[in-house]
């Protein structure tokens, strides 16, 4: 599903990612961890191509985003995305949030993108705020709603930039459950993120990242419980 | 004699001419200006130094120089160069060319607006946008445009409001607007007080309802994006 290759990015004369290499399977959930300003975040905005990326390549889906050629807008039709700071569109109700790129992206009819967009809000549990404006909700059913709005496009990969950082506490565990069941429905998924908890339980594999290079990767057991590179027991000894 | 306010009755068609004028000009250079104000705003925001300069260099030009200077270039040099000099055609009429410069320095302060509310709008909108692979235009138009357009209200309406009164300059080239109306009044009758005090309250009645208008607007419009 995603294949990155000799991967760079600079911004002017910081070098952020340096020669990452990855291969991620279809149906994989893969967890990103690491300290702030690792690059973590640019690299999973390298994949949908909202960073551009200095040299390497990237293969998503089969498309190659280095190309020039490629459509981009038609790539991240497949690749759904969510923030941090969930980047609801706050003019519009949530149906609408949802609806709003079948209608003008896929050229759904109404119909059919409000029909999609109600089943989904049941699967996040919130049938009952279609009509609700963004700005009353808090700050986990947003989350929701930002992930009902990424899946409504049908999205074969999914791209988590750290989903949970921005709630409250007591918000988390909900957002991580629909996360959890999307695991579970085979979607693939790369996920920023900094709670290990969810990363031990449902990832298939954990990419532990440092100054900007995979320092070491493997299954969720192999990195918490047999870290074998200095930097990554110093982190989890700062985070576990 | 000096306030002999009968005289308004007497030139009252000049004043509603002028009246009507005067709305004209201001409807006009606001929908034109909005329009040009809209591509010119865009462009300065464009990476590309091809879009961005030149609608750099056309703000500069229209904010940097007099309104009265540009009506008289637009009427006296510009104009009639383009129409009798390359096209072979007579020259604009005074109030054709008062729309168009009108028009022109609207759009030069509008282009400001657009761009300081587009700019006010969190970048990660339009990067959720794009992430559901809406093309720039699509996320422009549905995502940051209508959030932008709210937060520019206050700032449109003062510039409304500034242009219903500067477009009292057009005078100079003899159009037919309200501040004409009352020199022309003034002129003829030797009536002094009347005409001007006429005028006046013609300017203040349109600016209130104006100012209201657009309070009337930023009301529906509730910043939070609650509502419509």
């Amino acid at each position: 599903m995603i294949q990155v290759e000799n991967l760079n990015k600079r911004f002017g004369d910081h070098h952020v990612l340096k020669d990452i290499h990855v291969r991620i399977g279809e149906s994989e959930v893969v967890c990103v961890i690491g300290p702030s300003g690792s690059g973590k975040s640019t690299f999973l905005r390298c994949l949908n191509l909202l960073e551009r990326v200095s040299s390497g390549r990237v293969v998503v889906g089969g498309f190659d985003l280095t190309d020039p050629k490629t459509d981009i807008n038609r790539v991240r039709t497949e690749v759904g995305m969510v923030f941090q700071q969930f980047e609801l569109f706050p003019h519009k109700n949530v149906l609408d949030n949802i609806t709003l790129a079948p209608i003008h992206v896929r050229k759904w009819p109404k119909e059919q993108a409000e029909a999609k967009a109600l089943a989904l809000l049941d699967k996040v549990g919130l049938r009952s705020k279609a009509e609700a404006f963004p700005g009353e909700l808090s700050g986990g059913q947003k989350q929701r709603v930002a992930i009902a709005r990424a899946l409504a496009m049908e999205p074969k990969l999914m791209l988590f930039d750290e989903p949970t950082s921005a709630l409250d506490p007591e918000m988390v565990k909900e957002v991580l459950d629909v996360m959890k069941q999307l695991a579970e429905e085979g979607m693939t998924m790369v996920v920023v993120t900094h709670e290990m908890g969810f990363a031990r339980e449902v990832s298939d594999r954990v990419i532990f990242m440092d100054d900007g290079r995979i320092v070491e990767e493997g299954s969720p057991s192999e990195i918490f419980s047999r870290p074998k590179h200095e930097r990554l027991k110093a982190f989890l000894s700062k985070v576990l | 004699m000096e306030w002999n306010w009968s005289v308004i009755v007497e030139y009252q068609e000049l004043f509603i001419r002028g009246l009507w004028m005067t709305i004209q000009l201001t409807v006009v250079a606001v929908v034109a200006g909005l329009f040009i104000g809209l591509i010119l705003g865009l462009m300065r925001l464009s990476d590309k130094a091809w879009l961005r300069l030149p609608a750099v260099a056309y703000v500069d030009l229209f904010r940097g120089t007099p309104l009265l200077l540009q009506i008289l270039a637009v009427h006296f040099a510009v104009l009639p160069a383009l129409f009798q000099d390359v096209l072979g055609l007579p020259a604009p009429d005074a109030a054709t060319s008062s729309f168009i410069a009108l028009s022109l320095n609207a759009g030069a302060y509008i282009a400001e607006i657009f761009r300081g509310g587009i700019q006010s709008i969190d970048k990660g909108q339009m990067e959720a946008a794009r992430s559901l692979g809406m093309t720039y235009r699509q996320a422009m138009k549905l995502v940051v445009l209508p959030q932008a357009f709210k937060r520019m209200l206050p700032p449109l309406g003062n510039e409304f409001i500034a242009l219903l009164k500067d477009s009292s300059l057009v005078t100079v080239i003899a159009v037919n607007d309200i501040t004409y109306a009352a020199f022309a009044t003034a002129k003829n009758t030797f009536v002094r007080w009347p005409p001007y005090i006429t005028a006046a309250l013609v300017y203040l009645v349109l600016t209130l309802v104006l100012s209201r208008l657009v309070g009337y607007m930023e009301r529906r419009l509730d910043p939070n994006g609650r509502k419509g």
